[in-house]
């Protein structure tokens, strides 16, 4: 029988530093709750909204899997491998810190917000050599369907991680309904609502709601009011 | 209030700068960092640890040394300002 965690929206971490407002889904920064330490090999989901010319200085990371959707505006990207790129809504951007890495990253607007998912995926191989790469997707291609962004082959659509992990967009009308099948057998999907409402095992999900399901072969989500949602596939042991 | 005595083992110099800075810069934490699995050894030997971790660069074999070694937790740390450094040592020493 398939397995399911719920998170409410209302329930995530909240990080207020004046100029970055953030949603921790899981325990990060002076977040820590033992009960939210992760999905899986997902073990960061932050929900970032930052202010028009700012943002985080020089940092570095090792051995993660880390992805970045924005959703409004555009962040400038900066690293240790002399990567300087901006990302925009639409685009997905992906780095595997291995060895380690340093990078920061701007709010490329001085007025206005970016909003952008914070995604890190534990590797399933450590210390490779640091990689960054982003990709422009054709938002028309996730209307009532689901787009594959992210996958663990190179060759497939989407980017890439070192990890057997799947990740899907989708905007979706009133009424549809997805059914899902997961790709590998051990892997669980957690379900996060952009925008909108939709069901699933009879749970309703509303707006920045996550829900986690695994131990099933394939589970069925109800749109029942226009949604947008990001469907992540992970390793649920790694 | 006895300091959290924390070792973290790496071999890249400027993440393990950044790692000992954010946890000296914590009250009650005390970070010693070490590049060689003879500094652990030696380390350890003067030092009781409350918790390793464990950075970027090291092979399996010295992974599981120093799993070996220790009987406090040993956990990777992902890289300094990362987010997870804190929940993770929450997380390992259990509070």
């Amino acid at each position: 029988m398939a397995q399911t965690i719920f998170h409410p929206a209302a329930s995530r971490g909240k990080a207020d530093l004046g100029w970055l407002k953030s949603n921790h889904t899981f325990s990060f920064g002076n977040y820590y709750n033992p009960e939210r330490m992760g999905f899986g090999a997902l073990r960061v989901l932050n929900d970032d909204t930052v202010e028009g010319g700012e943002g985080f200085g020089e940092h570095p990371h090792d051995n993660m899997e880390i992805i970045s959707i924005p959703l409004k505006g555009g962040l400038k990207h900066h690293d240790s491998m002399e990567n300087v790129a901006v990302i925009i809504d639409g685009d997905i951007q992906v780095m595997s810190a291995g060895t380690g890495i340093f990078h920061e990253e701007h709010n490329e607007d001085e007025q206005a917000d970016v909003q952008f998912l914070q995604i890190w995926v534990y590797p399933n191989v450590l210390n490779v050599e640091p990689r960054y790469d982003q990709l422009t997707l054709n938002k028309n291609d996730r209307h009532n369907k689901l787009q594959q962004i992210l996958s663990p082959d190179p060759n497939d659509a989407g980017v890439w991680i070192y990890q057997n992990a799947w990740f899907n967009l989708g905007n979706f009308d009133k009424g549809f309904t997805i059914d899902y099948s997961l790709k590998a057998k051990g892997n669980g999907v957690y379900v996060f609502v952009i925008d909108g409402t939709v069901e699933i095992n009879g749970q309703v999900l509303n707006t920045r709601d996550g829900f986690g399901i695994w131990e099933t072969d394939n589970f069925a989500i109800n749109i029942l009011a226009g949604a947008e949602l990001l469907l992540m596939e992970v390793p649920m042991t790694f | 209030m006895k300091e959290l005595e924390i070792l973290i083992v790496g071999k890249h110099p400027d993440i393990m700068k950044t790692i000992l800075r954010l946890i000296n810069n914590k009250p009650g934490w005390k970070g010693s960092g070490v590049f060689t699995m003879d500094e652990t050894l030696t380390l350890s030997k003067t030092t009781a640890f409350h918790v390793v971790l464990l950075g970027a660069g090291l092979s399996e074999s010295e992974s599981g040394q120093i799993k070996a070694h220790f009987t406090v937790p040993v956990v990777q740390h992902y890289g300094g300002g990362s987010g997870l450094l804190y929940a993770e040592i929450y997380e390992a020493v259990g509070s």
